[in-house]
């Protein structure tokens, strides 16, 4: 189900969010990235084979872990970390 | 004030907080300079030394670096010393070098900041190339997998396998055992013998030869198995990773389960801010890749433009460290300023012995020269926008692209949003060995600003300083 899995350092303030419009949660501290993929399996579908991603590099360079907000904000997970409140699709580039 | 001012009435510039960047600046301070440092993370230390995130991480250095914890933290406190004496832009990206300046992208607002002097300290990623299922959830880089730990506290996964070469392949292995994190295997595209025959020439640096020791020791003790002479066939899944199928040295299929693959094969030198600096690159045999001239100091061929550290050659940690140094006194020399010959000789004396070191370290992890030959035509190369293998075959056989650049104008390989920097090597090794050239043979594909993706509302800021 998570394809991350949490190690160490669980002991952070959690923080709520919604994925996919369900309300889950993360810890301070985590990017988007972390966030989603300790709730879910992907961040994205990609717009040109329709097939689920996860990122790759995560540190900035492979621009695959682009991730949409519901106000069609775009976000490198890898990079932004989680907020409070923030909702964030993981459906897909046109769809969702 | 003119003392925090070198020529032309500009601080200098350092691009990354890593190690380089960290010890350049701490140079430039001492000599009462006020140089601005400009990191795209949050919190200084580069990749290697990576810090966790501010607040309620509780790790302590030695579990998030292990043998390499002093190191991280010296290069952590030579940073917290100077920074009151720095001009520190964390989390700024540098999206373009033109015209004597910068341009700078920090929370959604683009700046220029022109310079006179500037210190490149850009680091490095994980050099890849592609197998089927390579773009599943699950794979991950090598470095990526080792930030997922030391940065977040989190693994790929939760049974992970462990595939390429080079050092990294070992010692985040390690570090995911360490963490309590079954290992499924090493899968080590290095034949043995290969391997075996190198270590006569590491042991130049005992320390480190035996480290890498006590990885392979530590991942056998534990039952891990290590495998030589790998290639991978494919990671199988749907939704993410359930397994690695891979040939062994006598090319036998086999398959391993595993929820999580972490892969590289050694490290590629961001070079796109050298380029657009109009640095004047070479076809490095060593790291199989074109890279910014440097003399031995670190001054590139654009008077007043520094190179130091991965960026612009693979040499670790500890070499960037000292190139760091190295440059900023070159960038002091230049301005006339007095500097130690003692110092600048040790620093030469030492970068002399890593980088034999590296030679040695090179020819244990050699770069799979034959994967490339077999990689399907239908094989995705690029993860941006799909782009297969067949594509780039087909335009160098039909003559239509003799270079990477037209490669890219007719394929778009190389044109999506990570620029080249996860197909680059790919598309590289396909081309030449479609031609028929060495890999030297097909040219370089040329950085293009923005080097990263921008916000639209960025990018239609231009800068207003002249």
């Amino acid at each position: 189900m998570a394809l991350l899995q949490r190690v160490a350092e669980q002991g952070r303030r959690v923080v709520r969010f919604t994925l996919d419009g369900r309300p889950v949660e993360a810890l301070e501290g985590d990017t988007v990235m972390t966030a989603m993929l300790t709730n879910a399996e992907r961040l994205r579908r990609t717009e040109f084979a329709d097939s689920p991603r996860a990122g790759f590099c995560m540190m900035g360079a492979c621009q695959d872990c682009w991730v949409r907000t519901e106000e069609g904000e775009r976000l490198r997970a890898c990079g932004t970390f989680i907020a409070d409140g923030m909702r964030l699709l993981s459906g897909g580039e046109w769809t969702s | 004030m003119s003392e925090h001012l070198p020529s032309a009435g500009l601080a200098p510039v350092i691009v990354g907080a890593g190690p380089a960047g960290i010890r350049a600046a701490e140079q430039l301070v001492a000599a009462g300079l006020r140089p601005v440092v400009v990191d795209e993370a949050a919190r200084w230390g580069g990749q290697i030394y990576r810090q966790p995130p501010d607040g309620g991480f509780t790790r302590p250095k030695n579990a998030l670096y292990g043998f390499e914890a002093g190191k991280a933290d010296a290069v952590h406190r030579a940073m917290a010393a100077i920074r009151d004496r720095v001009d520190y832009r964390p989390r700024t990206l540098v999206w373009n070098c033109e015209a004597g300046a910068l341009d700078l992208l920090c929370d959604g607002a683009s700046e220029a900041l022109p310079f006179s002097h500037l210190i490149l300290a850009t680091g490095a990623t994980d050099r890849v190339l592609p197998f089927p299922g390579w773009t599943l959830p699950g794979v991950f880089t090598l470095g990526g997998s080792q930030v997922a730990l030391k940065f977040q506290g989190c693994a790929i996964g939760r049974r992970v396998a462990f595939l390429g070469t080079g050092p990294l392949l070992y010692l985040v292995a390690y570090q995911y055992l360490k963490a309590g994190v079954e290992v499924t295997g090493v899968f080590d595209t290095t034949p043995f013998a290969v391997q075996a025959r190198a270590t006569a020439g590491m042991l130049r640096d005992p320390a480190t030869l035996a480290k890498g020791l006590l990885y392979v020791g530590w991942l056998r003790a534990h039952g891990v198995p290590i495998h030589n002479g790998v290639r991978p066939v494919r990671a199988e899944g749907t939704e993410r990773v359930d397994a690695l199928v891979w040939r062994d040295a006598r090319g036998q299929e086999r398959r391993t389960d595993c929820d999580a693959v972490a892969f590289g094969l050694g490290l590629r030198s961001e070079t796109q801010l050298a380029d657009l600096a109009g640095c004047r690159f070479r076809f490095d045999e060593a790291d199989r890749a074109w890279l910014p001239e440097r003399d031995g100091a670190g001054r590139s061929s654009v008077p007043g433009v520094y190179l130091a550290g991965d960026g612009s050659g693979i040499a670790g940690a500890d070499a960037a460290e000292l190139a760091g140094e190295r440059a900023a006194l070159a960038l002091l020399e230049d301005l006339g300023r007095p500097v130690e010959a003692a110092r600048v000789k040790e620093l030469d004396g030492r970068l002399a012995r890593i980088a034999a070191f590296r030679r040695s370290l090179s020819a244990a992890f050699p770069f799979p020269a034959d994967w490339a030959d077999a990689i399907a035509d239908d094989t995705m190369i690029c993860r941006c926008e799909g782009i297969t293998a067949g594509a780039v075959r087909e335009v160098a056989r039909s003559g239509q692209a003799r270079e990477m650049n037209r490669a890219k104008a007719l394929t778009r390989a190389g044109m999506g949003r990570c620029q080249g920097r996860m197909c680059g090597a790919t598309t590289a090794e396909l081309l030449s060995r479609t031609l028929g050239t060495g890999p030297d043979g097909v040219g370089r594909l040329r950085a293009q600003p923005p080097i990263k993706p921008l916000p639209v509302s960025a990018g239609a800021q231009r800068r207003e300083v002249a």
